[in-house]
C-alpha cells in the first residue's frame, strides 16, 4: 500500500479546516484511507540518520497517508484534497478537458524502429501556462516517484519523463541507440557522460541503482532527443540536464515510455489531471501527438470519459441497502463518479473519469456507493445459506491423533516446511537427489532452499535448541512434508507425516517402540507380520530411528523400519 | 558467597527425621545442649567452627528445628568475612608461586625456557624476581638461565593464607589482606549467620515427626499416638508427567472449532505447491501485480512448471485479464500462459478456493457452500519480529445466491463473537481480487484504539464468471493469520519464540489451555 506524505497545514488549507489528529483519521477510515503516522521531516531523519543530522530540518507536521494500491488519484495532495473535497460534498469534480494549441500544430514525438524491442511504447502531453510554487514542484516530482514505484512497478512499465518545454524545440523523436553512441549531460551533472559511462556512475546511486537493470543487458538503450540533438531523456533511468524543470517553468512537456501503453496512458492521464489545475486554464490539458514507426498516429492524453448504466437495484442488492435511485446517484456523485437517473426504470447513468482507471466493472461502482453510503452504516445481516459443516478426513484423524499422542506423554513441535538441502540431505546422511524434494528458485536465505520431505530434520533441531531442557525430550509432530509428484498438475504433493523422537541419556528404543506400538492400537493395527504392522532391521533411513545426540545413530541392531505404515505415515490408512 | 540451597535444607530435615545419620542429629542435640547453656545464644558459625562441620550443616539443623515449631529462635545476621579463592586455596596447600618457582630451580639452575613451561613459572619468575630470591643469567651458554641467589626463604604469602584458612584473619593487617586481594587469593565475602536462642517451647529433645500416614500405622493404629509433620502448602505440588500440544496448534483447534459451529466445511488445502495459475491469474490478479515479483514470492525451479489445466476455464482467464468480458474492461495487458504455468509456494489459501469454487461451478446444479481452512502459506518477504516466510492463513468462504455486503458483515460479527470480539468496524480497502473490499478492525481496551484484524470481501465477477458460476451467486470471504492473535493471546512479541525450532519447549509446556472468548 502506497504511503503519501503531505504537510498537514497545506492540507488543512486546501481542506478549507482544520481537524484533530482524530477527527482527520476518522475521516480518512471513511474514506478508505490509513492516517498511517504523524511526524515531522527533522522526526524521520533523526530517527534515520541520528539527531545531529535532523537539527536544521524542519519540523513541520506531516500527514503519512496509506493510500489503496490502486487509487493513483490520491497519491499527491493535490487528489487528495480534490477526492475528499468532492466526497464532503464542498466541491464539484472537475471536469478534465484536452485542447489543442492557441497557435500551430500540436508538439509530435516521433517513434524511429530502434525501441521496439527494448521499450516500444511512448504517449506525451503538453501543460501550458502553468505557475509552480515551491509546494506545487515538490508535489510534482514526488507524484512522479510514487507513479514510478506502483503502477510503473519500478519504471518497468512505464517511466514519466517531464521536461521545460520553453528549452526545448519539437518535433521530438524517441530512438533507441547503443550505449557507446548516446552522449549528454544528466540531470544535476555538471559533465557529459556517455551511456555505458552512466550506467557505471549510478552503479552506486542508492536511488538510480534499481532501475539499471531495466535496459542494462539490452544492445540499444532507449533515448529521447529534440529537433536539435538535445537529449530529453534517456529512459527509464535519467533525463538530461538541459530541460529540467524549475520553479520558473511555465510550459510543461512530460512524456512515458512504457511496454505496457494501457499503463503509459493511465500514467499520463494522472499526471495531467493532477497538475493541470495550475494551469493558466485550469483542468485543461494541451494534446501532443505521437507517431509510430508504421505511420499511425495518436493524440494524447487521452482523458477519456467512459458511461456505465447501471440499475439501482443492483447496487442495493449488492450492498444490502434500500436506497433511491436518485440518492444512489448522488452517493456517486461524491465519489467523483458523476452519475443521474435516466428516468428509464431504476436506471442510473455512471460518468467514469479518466482519475479512477480503478474502475473498471459495475462491481467497482457498486463499492463506491456503498463506501459512500458508509460501510459502517449497513445493516448487518445474517445469511440464511444452510449447509452442513464436514472436516476434512486427512484432518480430523490428525486431530484426534495429536489428542491421543499428547496423551501418551508426547509433547508438540511445530517446524518450518521450509528447510535448508542440508537438513534433509547431508545432515541426515542422505543424496538430495534421493529425497524427491521440490526446489526453490529465488531463496533469499540457506533456510529456504527446499520443502521438507522429512518431519525428522526439524524435531532433531528443535531437540538441538532445547538442549537445557530437563530430559528425556520426548516430540511428536503430525504435518506435512512435500513431495514431487509427476502425476500431480503442479509436478508435487503433501504427504502428511507422523514422526517422534524420544531424546534422553540412554537410547530408551523400547521408548519410542512403544509409542509406535500405541498408535497403532489407536489407530486399530495389529501386531503381526501380513495383514497387521511389524518392525524390522534396517539401514537407518527411515523411521524408529534412536536419537541419542543430535544425528541418529545407524547401527544396524539399533534401527528398525516400520512396515506397515513408514513412520506412521497417517495417510498410509 | 553462599546462599541458602533448598536441596541443604531438606536434606538436613531428612537426616532429622530419619535419624539415619549420626553426624547431624548429633548436630541438632549439640546445638540444643549449647543452647541450653549459653543465656544469650550461640553464633552458627561459631559453633560449626568449634565442631569443625560445614557452616551448612549447623544451619541444616537449625532450619529443621524451625520446621519443627518454636523450639528454637534464629535471627539472621549477615558480616564480612575473608575467604580463600580457589587459587587461594592451591597457594596454601601448595605454597606460592613464587615459592614453587624457588623450589624447582636446582643448584645448578634452570633454562629460563623450561621454568616458563610450569604452571607457576610465569606469575611465579616475576614474583621471585622482585622478592630478589633468583637471578636471571641472560648470557648464559644455551640460554638465558635462572639461579637461586638466596639460600632459604620464608612463603609469607602462604603463611598468611593459612592464617585466613584457619579463621585467624585478624591477625592480618588490611594492607597485607587487600594485596592479597589484588592478587585474587583472597576475597572479601558476606556471610550470613544465625544467632540462635532458645524459643517458646525450648526442650534438648525433639520428638520424631512422621512425614507420612502409612497402611501399617493404619492397621496397627499406631497413628494414634504419632505427631504428623505439618504439610508445606507453600511449595508446589509434583508435577504430572504429561505431553502437551503445541499452543499455536491449540489455537488452530479452536478456529476448527468455530468454523465447524458455524457450519463451515473444511477445504483440502494439503498442497503447499501451487501454479501461479491458481494462486493469481484464477483470482484475476494481473500478472504484473508486484505479489507476483521474486520479491514477495517463492518460485520452484524444480518442478517449475505446472502442465495440466482446464483449458477452456483458462482461456477464459486470459480473455478477461487481457480483454475483459463479463461485464469488464479487464486489465488490457498481453496475458501469458508461461507466467501462469509458473509453480510457486502458495502466497494464501485462496488459491484453493479458487480450486473449490471452479469445482463448485462444475456441478450440475449450483449448491449453497460454506468453506473454511487453516493451513500454512509462504512469503519471500523481509523476516522480523513478526514476519517469518510461512504462517498459518484461516480462511472462510461463503457461496450463496444474492448474498450482500451487509451478509459479510454479519457472518464476521458471528465469527469474531465467538473469538470474542465484539466491537468491529470496517474500513473500504482494496484487494485485485475481491470488491468491495473491506479491512476488519476491533476496538482493543488494552490499547485503547481500533487494530485491524483482518481482511475481507466479495470475490469480483472477473474471478467467478469464468469459472462458470451463476450470475446472480456471491462469494463473500475473509482471512485472517493464525499467528497474530496466538501472539496476543499467548502474550508472545517474538514469533520465532512461537514457531519453529528455536522455540523453547518449557513455553509449550507451560502454555494454558485456550478459550478464545475468555
Amino acid at each position: 500500500m502506497p504511503t503519501v506524505g503531505v504537510k498537514r497545514d497545506l492540507l488543512f488549507k486546501a481542506l478549507g479546516r482544520s481537524y484533530t489528529d482524530v477527527e482527520f483519521d476518522e475521516l480518512c477510515f471513511e474514506f478508505g484511507l490509513e492516517l498511517d503516522e504523524i511526524t515531522s521531516e527533522k522526526e524521520i531523519i533523526s530517527r534515520e540518520q541520528g539527531d545531529s543530522k535532523a537539527s536544521g530540518a524542519s519540523d513541520v507536521i506531516l500527514y503519512k497517508i496509506d493510500v489503496p494500491a490502486n487509487r493513483y488519484d490520491l497519491l499527491c495532495l493535490e487528489g487528495l484534497v480534490r477526492g475528499l473535497q468532492v466526497f464532503r460534498n464542498k466541491l464539484e469534480a472537475p471536469r478534465y478537458r484536452r485542447v489543442s494549441p492557441v497557435s500551430g500544430g500540436p508538439q509530435r514525438l516521433i517513434i524511429t524502429p530502434e525501441p521496439s524491442s527494448v521499450r516500444p511504447h511512448a504517449v506525451a502531453a503538453v501543460l501550458r501556462n502553468i505557475t509552480f510554487t515551491q509546494e506545487r514542484y515538490d508535489s510534482f516530482i514526488e507524484l512522479q516517484e510514487k507513479l514510478h514505484q506502483n503502477i510503473c512497478r519500478k519504471r518497468s512499465l512505464v517511466a514519466i519523463g517531464t521536461h521545460d518545454l520553453d528549452t526545448i524545440s519539437g518535433p521530438f523523436t524517441y530512438t533507441a541507440k547503443a550505449p557507446g553512441d548516446i552522449c549528454f549531460k544528466p540531470l544535476n551533472q555538471s559533465q557529459e557522460y556517455t551511456a555505458s559511462q552512466l550506467m557505471s556512475l549510478y552503479k552506486t546511486d542508492s536511488h538510480l541503482r534499481h532501475y539499471l537493470h531495466i535496459i542494462e543487458d539490452k544492445p540499444v538503450y532507449p533515448v529521447i532527443y529534440d529537433s536539435n540533438g538535445v537529449v530529453l531523456s534517456m529512459p527509464p533511468i535519467i533525463n538530461g540536464d538541459h530541460s529540467k524543470i524549475t520553479l520558473k517553468t511555465k510550459n510543461v512537456f512530460i512524456e512515458c515510455t512504457a511496454t505496457d501503453v494501457t499503463k503509459a496512458r493511465i500514467v499520463l492521464d494522472m499526471m495531467v489531471t493532477m497538475f493541470s489545475e495550475y494551469c493558466s486554464q485550469p483542468f485543461t490539458v494541451e494534446e501532443a501527438e505521437v507517431v509510430y514507426p508504421d505511420g499511425k498516429t495518436c493524440t494524447y492524453p487521452e482523458l477519456a470519459y467512459r458511461k456505465e448504466k447501471l440499475s439501482s437495484a443492483f447496487i442495493n442488492q449488492k450492498v444490502g441497502i434500500n436506497e433511491s435511485t436518485e440518492k444512489l446517484a448522488q452517493l456517486l456523485t461524491r465519489m467523483c463518479l458523476r452519475s443521474q437517473p435516466t428516468g428509464v426504470g431504476d436506471e442510473i447513468e455512471v460518468e467514469i473519469p479518466p482519475t479512477r482507471s480503478d474502475v473498471i466493472h459495475a462491481c467497482d461502482i457498486m463499492e463506491d456507493a456503498a463506501m459512500a453510503y458508509g460501510f459502517n452504516n449497513i445493516t448487518r445481516t445474517t445469511p440464511r445459506t444452510y449447509t452442513v459443516a464436514n472436516q476434512f478426513p486427512l484432518n480430523k484423524l490428525t486431530e484426534l491423533l495429536r489428542q491421543d499422542l499428547a496423551a501418551a506423554g508426547f509433547t508438540e513441535a511445530l517446524n518450518f516446511a521450509l528447510c535448508s538441502q542440508d537438513d534433509i540431505a547431508d545432515k541426515l546422511g542422505k543424496k538430495i537427489s534421493e529425497t524427491k524434494a521440490v526446489h526453490i528458485s529465488n531463496p533469499k536465505t540457506a533456510e529456504f532452499q527446499v520443502a521438507r520431505t522429512t518431519l525428522l530434520a526439524g524435531l532433531l533441531k528443535t531437540i538441538a535448541a532445547n538442549r537445557k531442557m530437563p530430559l528425556p525430550l520426548k516430540l511428536f509432530e503430525i504435518s506435512d512434508v512435500v513431495l514431487q509428484d509427476p502425476t500431480k498438475d503442479v509436478g508435487a504433493r503433501n504427504s502428511r507425516r507422523f514422526c517422534a523422537v524420544y531424546y534422553n541419556r540412554s537410547p530408551g528404543f523400547e521408548v519410542i517402540h512403544g509409542l509406535l506400538d500405541r498408535t497403532m492400537q489407536l489407530l486399530e493395527v495389529k501386531p503381526g507380520r501380513g495383514e497387521g504392522y511389524h518392525i524390522q532391521a534396517s539401514d537407518g533411513h527411515t523411521a524408529g530411528c534412536l536419537i541419542s545426540s543430535c544425528r541418529p545413530i545407524q547401527t544396524t541392531n539399533q534401527c528398525a523400519q516400520v512396515s506397515a505404515e513408514e513412520r506412521g505415515e497417517a495417510e498410509g490408512r | 558467597m553462599w546462599v541458602f540451597m533448598e536441596a541443604d535444607v531438606t536434606s538436613a530435615l531428612f537426616f532429622v527425621t530419619q535419624g539415619s545419620s549420626m553426624a547431624d542429629t548429633g548436630v541438632v542435640e549439640t546445638l540444643l545442649q549449647r543452647i541450653e547453656k549459653a543465656d544469650d545464644g550461640v553464633d552458627s558459625l561459631q559453633l560449626a567452627t568449634s565442631l569443625g562441620v560445614d557452616h551448612q550443616t549447623v544451619v541444616g539443623a537449625v532450619k529443621s528445628l524451625q520446621a519443627v515449631g518454636d523450639i528454637i529462635s534464629a535471627d539472621l545476621r549477615s558480616s564480612k568475612r575473608w575467604e580463600l579463592t580457589e587459587e587461594g586455596t592451591e597457594t596454601a596447600e601448595h605454597g606460592s608461586h613464587e615459592a614453587r618457582v624457588f623450589g624447582s630451580i636446582p643448584l645448578e639452575g634452570l633454562a629460563q625456557s623450561e621454568l616458563m613451561k610450569l604452571s607457576f613459572g610465569k606469575i611465579g619468575f616475576s614474583k621471585a624476581m622482585s622478592n630478589k630470591w633468583i637471578r636471571l643469567d641472560k648470557g648464559h651458554e644455551g640460554g638465558p638461565r635462572i639461579f637461586r641467589s638466596v639460600e632459604n626463604i620464608e612463603d609469607q604469602v602462604r603463611e598468611r593464607l593459612l592464617l585466613v584458612q584457619t579463621g585467624s584473619s585478624s591477625e592480618l593487617e588490611e594492607k597485607e589482606k587487600n594485596e592479597l586481594k589484588k592478587r585474587k587469593l583472597l576475597s572479601e565475602v558476606t556471610v550470613k549467620t544465625y544467632w540462635i536462642t532458645r524459643g517458646d517451647s525450648f526442650s534438648t529433645t525433639v520428638t520424631k515427626q512422621e512425614t507420612e500416614l502409612s497402611a501399617e500405622m493404619i492397621a496397627s493404629g499406631s497413628w494414634k499416638e504419632k505427631k504428623f509433620k505439618p504439610y508445606n502448602f507453600e511449595a508446589l505440588g509434583v508435577a504430572p508427567e504429561c505431553g502437551h500440544l503445541h499452543p499455536l496448534m491449540k489455537v488452530r483447534t479452536q478456529f476448527r472449532q468455530i468454523f465447524l459451529e458455524m457450519g463451515f466445511t473444511e477445504m483440502p488445502t494439503n498442497n503447499f505447491i501451487e501454479s501461479s495459475f491458481w494462486n493469481f491469474d484464477s483470482l484475476f490478479q494481473p500478472q504484473q501485480h508486484p505479489a507476483r515479483d521474486q520479491h514477495d514470492t517463492f518460485f520452484l525451479s524444480d518442478p517449475a512448471l505446472s502442465h495440466e489445466f482446464p483449458q477452456d476455464y483458462l482461456e477464459r482467464v486470459k480473455k478477461v485479464h487481457s480483454e475483459g468480458g463479463y461485464g469488464s474492461q479487464g486489465y488490457k495487458y498481453d496475458w501469458k500462459v508461461e507466467e501462469a504455468q509458473k509453480n510457486i509456494l502458495r502466497t494464501h489459501t485462496t488459491a484453493v478456493s479458487a480450486r473449490m469454487l471452479y469445482k463448485l461451478a462444475q456441478q450440475e446444479k449450483f449448491t449453497p457452500v460454506k468453506y473454511f481452512s487453516i493451513d500454512r502459506v509462504f512469503r519471500n518477504e523481509t523476516l522480523d519480529a513478526t514476519h517469518l516466510a510461512e504462517f498459518h492463513q484461516i480462511e472462510g468462504v461463503v457461496a450463496d445466491y444474492g448474498l450482500t455486503l451487509g451478509d459479510l458483515m454479519g457472518v464476521l460479527h458471528q465469527f469474531f463473537t465467538k473469538l470474542g470480539i465484539t466491537k468491529l468496524r470496517f474500513k473500504p480497502a482494496f484487494n485485485p481480487y475481491t470488491e468491495p473490499s473491506m479491512e476488519v478492525f476491533s476496538y482493543h481496551e488494552g490499547l485503547k484504539k481500533w487494530v485491524e484484524v483482518g481482511n475481507s470481501g466479495v470475490f469480483r465477477p472477473e474471478m467467478l464468471l469464468p469459472m462458470g458460476l451463476p450470475e446472480d451467486v456471491s462469494v463473500i470471504a475473509w482471512g485472517l493469520s493464525l499467528e497474530r492473535p496466538t501472539m496476543i493471546k499467548y502474550g508472545i512479541n517474538n514469533i520465532r519464540e512461537l514457531v519453529g525450532h528455536k522455540v523453547n519447549l518449557q513455553m509449550v509446556y507451560d502454555s494454558p489451555i485456550c478459550r478464545l472468548d475468555s
